[in-house]
């Protein structure tokens, strides 16, 4: 399943018949392994993706209000894509940079005290 | 850190003598003897863990598992590990791998952590090119090969048995002990699962001896050696760094940490990540290892503790953490599939100042429901601790968020009368 979504992006319903063929498994099990995974895609997606932890310690260090400063900007709910294809906004737990909340990661960059002043620029970067 | 560097700092000296001068049952005798205890959150001890191991020789497909897919809110140990000193944790395994005779290794490494599966790959090629990795390793006749396995992201994957699931390919529900996975494991075969810290204290304790690891804790301590510790949320200096046990936590929070930003005062702590219980100021005094945080009831958890400053509302905080806990349910037993969402819509009721009365007995009854040996795994369990704990020391929070009853909802009781009286 990673291999076909490094290739298109997302796993179709399509790719879930044939990896259960080259399996041997049916394609029910294959579904049930491709919705458990947060980094399995059964949607299409947009070129990157922001992951915005919202662990506790980014909640005290107030992740909501970063949240808030992207969905306004990009006006997406979390789960969403922008209807451009650029950004899909997902939530993920802890990223490990506790020291440094709230966090997030865009593609596989990784973000430390992030403040929603700075989303604009920090989005721009991702073109 | 790359070989070179670290072999030039003693890096694989513990290998070397490991290979050379010991037995197997030698190198788990020591680690048993060191007292050394699984560092990522339960703390069971590794010697006895890895003595679990099937003596039957004819079993010759065995593996070790690294569990490497730290999620943890508030713990990022692994991840500065990883990221540092890769070499480290590889020497780490390959000592272990020789002790409990395992042919094939795999580091289950989380998606999100790109920088550590970056760094890890090219120790593991460095150490494979070195022939510290792969066929007769030092000249042993031993041979053992390393990967580098990336999740596909879910919490759940940190429990022993739900990440050999996930390394099989399968959803990762957690499976039901016995039989453990040093009988069942992987495809089957004897397996052991140890964290990245766990390992990481191998080489040391090879390298120097049981007397000198045992020498490490502070007075008072029952567990041996150092650990990992943290302090973040609003403290002046949050960060991580290597004490030994039996410190206290008002040396890690004051002298380490440096105390709160100015402006904040401490309300509350958490001694080891989001499973642990909410501890209040007066416990600082504790000292940190297993039993001196379970003296004032709870656990040490991974040791990353977290600050929760005056203007976090708890019935807020908690909401966010049981949210998170429901998410993360793997959805096969039902007190956690059913009970995680319960508590975070009566926790987003009682926020909102909707609750109703009861609620915070409702709450009350999940903690208990959920609690340690009536759901499958650690999950529910450990959600629970930390919304016990903060209705235990913060109920006037949760109670604020009960609605007055209003008078035009209150149904009029009336008095039956005997009918042909």
């Amino acid at each position: 399943m990673k291999i076909v979504q490094k290739e298109r992006g997302w796993v179709p319903d399509g790719a879930l018949y044939a990896i259960g063929e080259i399996l041997g498994i049916p394609a029910s099990d294959v579904e049930g392994v491709a919705t458990f995974y947060s980094q399995i895609f059964r949607q299409p997606v947009g070129r990157h993706i922001i992951r915005v932890c919202d662990s506790m310690v980014c909640y005290i260090g107030g992740h909501e209000s970063v949240v808030d400063a992207i969905q306004t900007k990009l006006g997406i709910g979390l789960g969403q894509t922008t209807p451009d294809g650029r950004f899909t906004l997902l939530p993920v737990c802890c990223l490990g940079n506790c020291d440094k909340a709230p966090a997030l990661m865009i593609d596989d960059d990784t973000f430390g005290d992030v403040q929603p002043a700075g989303v604009t620029q920090l989005l721009e970067g991702y073109p | 850190m790359w070989l070179d560097e670290y072999q030039a700092k003693n890096g694989y000296a513990a290998a070397r003598k490991a290979f050379a001068d010991m037995a197997e049952d030698d190198i788990v005798q020591t680690v048993k003897d060191a007292g050394l205890k699984g560092r990522g959150g339960a703390g069971f001890p590794t010697g006895v863990k890895w003595g679990l191991m099937p003596k039957d020789e004819s079993i010759n497909i065995r593996y070790l598992l690294c569990n490497a897919d730290e999620m943890e809110p508030n713990t990022w140990k692994d991840r500065m590990l990883m990221e540092q000193l890769p070499h480290l944790l590889i020497e780490g395994m390959l000592i272990s791998a020789r002790a409990l005779k395992t042919y094939r290794g795999y580091i289950f490494l989380r998606g999100e952590y790109t920088t550590a599966a970056k760094h890890l790959n090219r120790a593991v090629a460095e150490a494979k090119a070195a022939g510290l990795l792969g066929k007769n390793i030092l000249g042993s006749g031993f041979d053992f090969e390393l990967f580098v396995h990336t999740g596909a992201g879910r919490y759940i994957c940190g429990e022993e048995t739900a990440l050999i699931n996930s390394l099989e390919g399968r959803r990762a529900n957690p499976r039901s002990k016995p039989p453990f996975p040093a009988a069942v494991g992987v495809w089957g075969k004897p397996t052991c699962v140890n964290n990245v810290e766990t390992l990481c204290n191998v080489p040391a304790i090879i390298a120097d001896g049981v007397d000198w690891y045992k020498s490490l804790a502070r007075a008072g301590s029952e567990d041996m050696g150092t650990k990992l510790m943290g302090f973040s949320g609003k403290v002046k200096n949050p960060g991580l760094w290597e004490l030994p046990f039996g410190v206290t936590a008002r040396e890690l929070f004051e002298d380490y940490a440096g105390g709160m930003r100015d402006g904040y005062t401490l309300k509350a702590w958490q001694p080891g990540g989001a499973g642990t219980g909410f501890l209040l100021p007066e416990h600082l005094d504790a000292q940190m290892y297993a039993g001196g945080i379970g003296k004032v009831g709870t656990r040490m958890g991974t040791g990353l503790a977290m600050a929760v400053d005056n203007t976090v509302n708890m019935v807020s905080l908690l909401r966010n953490m049981e949210q998170f806990f429901a998410r993360e349910s793997c959805g096969f037993c039902t007190p956690c599939r059913d009970g995680l969402p319960w508590s975070v819509k009566l926790l987003m009721a009682l926020e909102n100042g909707e609750g109703r009365e009861g609620d915070i007995e409702t709450l009350l009854g999940l903690v208990n429901f959920l609690g340690p040996g009536k759901t499958f795994c650690a999950h529910a369990p450990g959600a629970v601790e930390p919304l016990g704990s903060a209705i235990k020391y913060f109920r006037p929070e949760f109670e604020a968020g009960i609605a007055p009853t209003r008078a035009g909802e209150l149904t009029q009781v009336v008095t039956p009368t005997m009918v042909g009286a």
